[in-house]
């Protein structure tokens, strides 16, 4: 399932969708990477709420996404994280160090102001 | 009927999603907790990804057991893949022969209550873990 962005203001909001394939995080970060640009967006908000599962793959990628993204002039702020994925991702070793991170939207999107 | 297992063919990226929604549900319906389920579903989707990744195809079989009056889930992830030549290193937080943070092994080894691996270079691999209700 395609990860739809949204644009509001300078900053872009992504919002994942629970069924979230290996390709669609991969188009994900080849989107943004392109619409910062296009857009001349100075931060990106990445809406997890709806994913029910982080695992190495999706916790690299995200990482990677926020590299990128720096490098391309915004900052990124993941938002969301259910109690039970960051219960699972810790369990499994997993953390995103260097990425910020915001308990909803709002707070988000204040981050970036 | 109600079905007591799931066998989910791993050969592309868009399996990883199917077989970790269907032990999802299989499992939800033995009484684990939202956070247990999350677990199962990020052990799962290691051991698919692992198959993509090394072995291009294989199986994902989750079944619900119960044992001295214990219930959980058995997850069975085999392929036939070229096997992995040494297992210790397999299972050493940090390895990884593809660059992938290579936390996969330990980490659902660590999410999980048993965990067996079986593997033979040229044969494939097998992996067997069972989580509990607690």
């Amino acid at each position: 399932m395609k990860v739809p962005i949204l644009k509001q203001g300078n900053i872009l909001i992504a919002t994942i969708q629970s069924a979230l394939t290996d390709q669609d995080l991969i188009s994900l970060k080849d989107n943004l990477s392109h619409q910062v640009i296009q857009h001349r967006s100075h931060g990106v908000v990445i809406d997890i709420t709806e994913l029910d599962v982080m695992d190495s793959f999706s916790t690299r990628t995200l990482r990677n996404i926020a590299s990128i993204l720096k490098l391309r002039g915004a900052d990124t702020v993941i938002v969301g994280m259910q109690p039970d994925v960051a219960f699972a991702m810790v369990q499994l070793g997993l953390t995103l160090p260097n990425v910020k991170t915001a308990r909803d939207l709002e707070e988000g999107l204040t981050l970036l102001k | 009927m109600k079905s007591f297992q799931v066998s989910v063919s791993i050969i592309s990226d868009a399996d990883i999603v199917t077989a970790r929604q269907q032990a999802r549900e299989l499992a939800k319906t033995f009484g684990f907790s939202s956070s247990e389920l999350a677990v199962i579903a990020a052990a799962i989707s290691e051991l698919a990804r692992n198959i993509v990744s090394y072995a291009k195809k294989g199986t994902i079989f989750v079944k619900l057991i119960q044992e001295q009056g214990k219930k959980g889930v058995l997850i069975v992830a085999e392929d036939q893949g070229p096997g992995i030549p040494d297992l210790h290193l397999a299972m050493q937080d940090g390895y990884s022969t593809m660059n992938s943070l290579g936390l996969g092994l330990p980490g659902v080894k660590r999410l999980m209550d048993t965990f067996e691996i079986q593997s033979t270079v040229g044969q494939g691999t097998a992996v067997t873990a069972k989580k509990w209700v607690m």
